[in-house]
């Protein structure tokens, strides 16, 4: 009753201040160097301390829609592409005298994300009132986690591809400020033609965990990365399904630019992201934007700006009636939400089905994606590199591990055929590794021939070219069809050897002079002749002879 | 009849003294007779004939459901009922037919009680008088009765008095006998301040014995569904088959015993009966006064321990009530915006135009008041200084009862008004503050803590208007101060209206059925 809500509304003040500076000493700072700075520059100017550059700040605030089967606070179920007003209960719609009843598997939900970001979990938390009028917000409130959310100060390590080459791996770590539960809006469509609007609220009350990353990233790339790592992990848990397009991972990015050291700079929100890869351009064309404002003299404002994604750039939104006051207030009609340690944490009169026993929640934790990684590495040797790119693309850890099983190829000669010809190809092709046209087993096959010396490693492209164009053709179809096995006649390679060393007497001189290096070239022309067919090993000795 | 208690109708109905369907006609009968006090603002006599005549149906196969089938009740329009209109008394909901049963109507209808109607209240259940709402003021039954017509000499339509509220309607049903039992709603003495006014019993059980899923709320901390039946031991009845956990509202406990009938012969001599100073306050007439300490007295005679306690913070408990219930109110109200229901003004020119102009329309000035209020001390500058001190101020007073309680004593025992029921005319003088800062005095403390507090009334006054006294108890103690509250209505002997009443019928029927 009233003294819980009492003592839970003095934490409001206790709450931790997070400080203004963050540090950034191990973080690869984005310079934008600017061509103004650099050309007006007057030498006297330079003996002075040159004046740091502006760097981004970026710091996210994520919603993701939480997988259950039912709403937050209601028994209606959450699917998407429903018809609309279908999937809507009583208390969905706010009719009057409804309650909300708190769904577990929602709090469980929000629980194994909190461990998997390495989060405290609260063990009493408290729900609140936010208030907005929004024809979508049936209720005029939205209930959420103001004062005391589930899980506070966590971290998120990512890494992404740095250096100047962008092939070597950068370890980064992010702070987790909160994650709260909430309930989600309906939807609202504007017709302008008939100027009316019609409100979907299959979504509304569908449970939301709102992620709180401090601003401890520079740019577009860091926040991508972050955002593809949380992404993974949330698919791990099976606690989101993380489409961004479908609307179940929603990220808004708080961006402003600082000189480092000095205190933070004006921010602003930039919404409408519905992608990690949009999601890295629209903040670098935000910071850019901020520090092109400020180099002109001018001030950047505070204010929600939205992507567009066609023509790249962020733009003013329009202004929701100026300063909103959301009059936050307790949530009367649901008791504190209290999680238990372990199973000797609860009382006797707790219901032990009913509770949320974060122990039992730990132990049931699946594989995350970082673990992952590390066991490709120790299990294939392969690079980390390898595995990284193996873990972010969704099934091709489980592609990569089939073909491995039928193929008696080292893992670490299969890993490029993996992540450079497939994945390239799908890249290419905007395909996910479930459309590839070639099988695990195809390449397998293919890979198994080269192995066994029946063609060689170009040839082995030039197939993998084919099987992918004609899908359904096995390599060893193509080879035969195509007459591209390994030419390892010796009279017909004596013969081609011959040729190439006829024609070209100088290169033979230079390699009787002692530059051993020219044979390669003659390999090559041999190669060519062959189509690429001819066995190396042959060849070489062929021509070693011949050369001598 | 129509004068008895339910423990009584229900024997009737059993022995076949009188059949459920004649018992509803009766009760639809008189309702029509009453009209004048508009008690209801809807009648449901189709459906209430229906529902006797399978209540017929099984009272002659020897198979009732229970103590309460076959008995007409009625429920405050703030509670929703499925099919049935529900209205708040408000223009904003005047057309509102919600799709499902509150969870305690649902519980009346499945022991086979025979709903007759939706009572008057003030608007969304703002106000102390039943004078505030779109459907006009209840009228006191009493304002029509022998003893308070001899008093006057004018003509019953120019000085009737008030019923009392916000669950005037209900009072109003059950002492005008159209209604065994009523349900009320108490958020800060909603049920017991009409049936103090009224004369009849009026329970408010502790706050999460009885659910509020499909109560439209005024504040939800403080709201509790509330009882109103003529005698004490039917509210135990009532209260043994409504209490409970309701997996629907989460605030909702299991009810520590089952309730059984009390007992009759509750000795008081091991109790302890507290006298809060703090309750001898201004206002309180002569009177009242008088009955509170003679019903002290009975106590002591009686061998029980009468002491005078202090609860310190009373006297901050309005202001504090005031914060809490308006910045509730201003939440709840939130979600009548014209666009999933209830009323939608014409005014479409955008969506900001519609909300604000069917707000308008909608609510009258009492509930826009208090929305507005509300809405003050949530804004962020303002939320420390008025909503977080006011819980603070809460705990306090929850704390003075806890202190109480724990110091040995029993029950509470105090008026529960400052007066009888005032005539419309003087209660209309003052606005709807002010009245309910005078009206909730006595009675708000108890939702304040959350505790379990009933009137009984105990005497008529010189006006010949009811006055009634409270007990109030500790959480979860709602048998026990029933059992209290019987032991005072055994004694004080509060006559019938139909004693009373030259004017109905009763009289005649008293001849006809007894």
């Amino acid at each position: 009753m009233a003294a819980s809500c009492v003592a839970a509304s003095e934490l409001l003040h206790n709450m931790r201040q997070t400080s203004i500076f963050y540090p950034k000493a191990s973080c690869l700072i984005r310079r934008i160097s600017t061509t103004s700075i650099q050309s007006d520059s007057q030498p006297q100017l330079k003996a002075k301390s040159v004046p740091q550059q502006l760097v981004g700040v970026v710091g996210l605030e994520i919603h993701a829609q939480i997988n259950s089967s039912t709403k937050l606070f209601s028994g209606s179920p959450v699917r998407f592409s429903a018809p609309p007003n279908s999937l809507v209960s009583f208390f969905d719609a706010s009719l009057p005298g409804t309650l909300p009843v708190l769904n577990k598997r929602c709090v469980e939900a929000a629980v194994m994300t909190g461990l998997s970001l390495n989060c405290t979990i609260n063990r009493k938390s408290l729900f609140d009132r936010k208030h907005y009028f929004y024809a979508d917000l049936p209720a005029g409130y939205q209930i959420t986690q103001h004062r005391r959310p589930i899980a506070v100060d966590g971290t998120l390590t990512y890494s992404l591809f740095g250096g100047k080459k962008k092939n070597q791996m950068i370890r980064k770590k992010v702070h987790i400020k909160q994650i709260q539960l909430e309930q989600d809006s309906g939807k609202s469509l504007h017709d302008d033609a008939r100027s009316q609007t019609l409100i979907d609220l299959n979504r509304a009350g569908v449970g939301l965990m709102e992620l709180v990353m401090e601003p401890d990233m520079s740019c577009g790339e860091e926040a991508a990365a972050a955002v593809r790592e949380l992404q993974l992990i949330l698919q791990a848990l099976g606690t989101c399904q993380g489409n961004m397009s479908e609307g179940q991972l929603r990220v808004d990015a708080n961006v402003s630019v600082h000189r480092p050291g000095e205190p933070l700079g004006i921010r602003t929100e930039v919404k409408n992201i519905n992608s990690v890869r949009y999601l890295a351009r629209a903040i670098n064309y935000e910071i850019q934007r901020q520090i092109d404002v400020l180099q002109r003299g001018g001030t950047v404002q505070s204010e929600t700006r939205a992507y567009d994604s066609k023509s790249g750039e962020t733009i003013p939104m329009r202004d929701k009636e100026g300063l909103q006051d959301y009059r936050f207030m307790p949530e009367p009609n649901l008791p504190p939400l209290i999680v238990y340690e372990d199973n000797a944490s609860l009382t006797t009169c707790i219901d032990a089905c009913q509770a949320v026993v974060v122990q039992k929640i730990k132990e049931g934790l699946p594989e995350l994606p970082s673990v992952k990684r590390d066991r490709l590495v120790q299990t294939h040797g392969i690079l980390p590199e390898h595995s990284f790119t193996l873990v972010n693309e969704e099934g091709l850890v489980e592609f990569f591990e089939a073909v491995l099983k039928e193929t008696k190829k080292e893992p670490r000669k299969v890993i490029g055929w993996v992540t450079n010809e497939l994945l390239g190809h799908l890249k290419q092709q905007d395909l996910s590794v479930s459309q590839s046209p070639i099988s695990p087993s195809a390449l397998a096959e293919l890979l198994e021939l080269h192995e066994m010396g029946h063609i060689s490693s170009s040839v082995a492209k030039q197939v993998f070219q084919e099987m992918w164009r004609s899908s359904g053709k096995t390599a060893l179809q193509i080879t035969q069809e195509q007459d591209l096995g390994l030419v390892s006649d010796t009279a017909q390679l004596h013969s081609i050897c011959q040729q190439v060393v006829d024609s070209h007497p100088d290169e033979v001189q230079a390699i009787r002079n002692g530059n051993k290096k020219v044979l390669n070239k003659l390999m090559g022309l041999v190669q060519k002749e062959t189509k690429g067919r001819a066995d190396p090993v042959l060849v070489r000795g062929i021509l070693q002879k011949k050369t001598s | 009849m129509l004068s008895l208690t339910i423990k009584e109708v229900s024997l009737a109905l059993r022995e076949g003294r009188i059949s459920p369907t004649e018992l509803c006609r009766k009760c639809l009968n008189r309702i029509k007779k009453t009209k004048h006090l508009n008690a209801y603002i809807t009648v449901t006599e189709q459906l209430a004939l229906k529902q006797a005549q399978q209540s017929e149906a099984r009272l002659l196969q020897g198979n009732p459901k229970g103590p309460l089938d076959g008995i007409p009740f009625a429920v405050k329009d703030n509670f929703c009922t499925e099919n049935i209109k529900t209205t708040c008394a408000s223009r904003m909901l005047k057309d509102y037919t919600p799709p499902y049963n509150a969870t305690v109507v649902q519980k009346l209808l499945d022991h086979g009680a025979v709903l007759i109607g939706k009572t008057n209240m003030d608007e969304f259940a703002m106000g102390a008088g039943s004078t505030d709402g779109a459907f006009g003021p209840v009228r006191n039954p009493w304002s029509y009765a022998a003893p308070y017509r001899e008093q006057t000499a004018t003509a019953p339509d120019s000085d009737w008095v008030i019923s009392g509220g916000s669950s005037g309607g209900s009072a109003a049903a059950v002492a005008s006998l159209t209604s065994y039992l009523a349900l009320g709603s108490d958020t800060g003495g909603s049920t017991r301040n009409p049936g103090a006014l009224c004369g009849v019993v009026a329970l408010k059980p502790t706050y999460g014995l009885l659910s509020r899923h499909g109560l439209i709320p005024l504040v939800n901390s403080m709201d509790v569904p509330g009882v109103m039946t003529r005698s004490v031991n039917d509210a135990a009845i009532v209260l043994g088959i409504l209490q409970g956990l309701d997996i629907k509202d989460s605030t909702t406990v299991p009810a520590p015993s089952s309730l059984t009938e009390l007992p009759e012969d509750f000795d008081v001599k091991n109790i302890c009966v507290g006298i809060p100073k703090e309750y001898y306050a201004p206002g309180l007439s002569e009177e009242t006064l008088a009955q509170w300490s003679h019903v002290a007295d009975l106590f002591e005679r009686a061998g029980a321990r009468v002491e005078q306690v202090s609860l310190p913070h009373t006297q901050y408990s309005i202001v504090c009530y005031h914060v809490l219930c308006h910045a509730e109110v201003a939440s709840n109200m939130a979600r009548f915006d014209g666009l999933e229901y209830g009323h939608r003004s014409e005014m479409d020119s955008s969506t900001e135009v519609m909300y604000a102009s069917t707000r308008h329309e909608g609510f009258n000035d009492v509930v826009r008041g208090r929305i507005l209020s509300g809405n003050y001390f949530l804004l962020k500058q303002n939320y420390e200084h008025y909503f977080v001190k006011a819980q603070k101020v809460r705990r306090l007073i929850s704390d003075d009862f806890r202190r109480v309680f724990s110091s040995g004593v029993d029950v509470l025992l105090t008026p529960t008004t400052l007066t009888d029921a005032a005539c419309y005319h003087d209660f209309t003088q003052e606005d709807n503050r002010t009245r309910s800062a005078q009206e909730d005095v006595f009675t708000q403390p108890a939702n304040m803590a959350g505790l379990p507090a009933v009137s009984v009334p105990t005497a008529l006054s010189r006006r010949g208007l009811p006055i009634g006294l409270q007990l109030i108890g500790p959480a979860f103690q709602d048998k026990k101060l029933l059992s209290v509250a019987q032991w005072i209505e055994q004694r004080v002997e509060f006559p019938s209206i139909s004693d009373c009443d030259d004017s109905q019928e009763s009289g005649m029927e008293q001849t006809s059925f007894v």
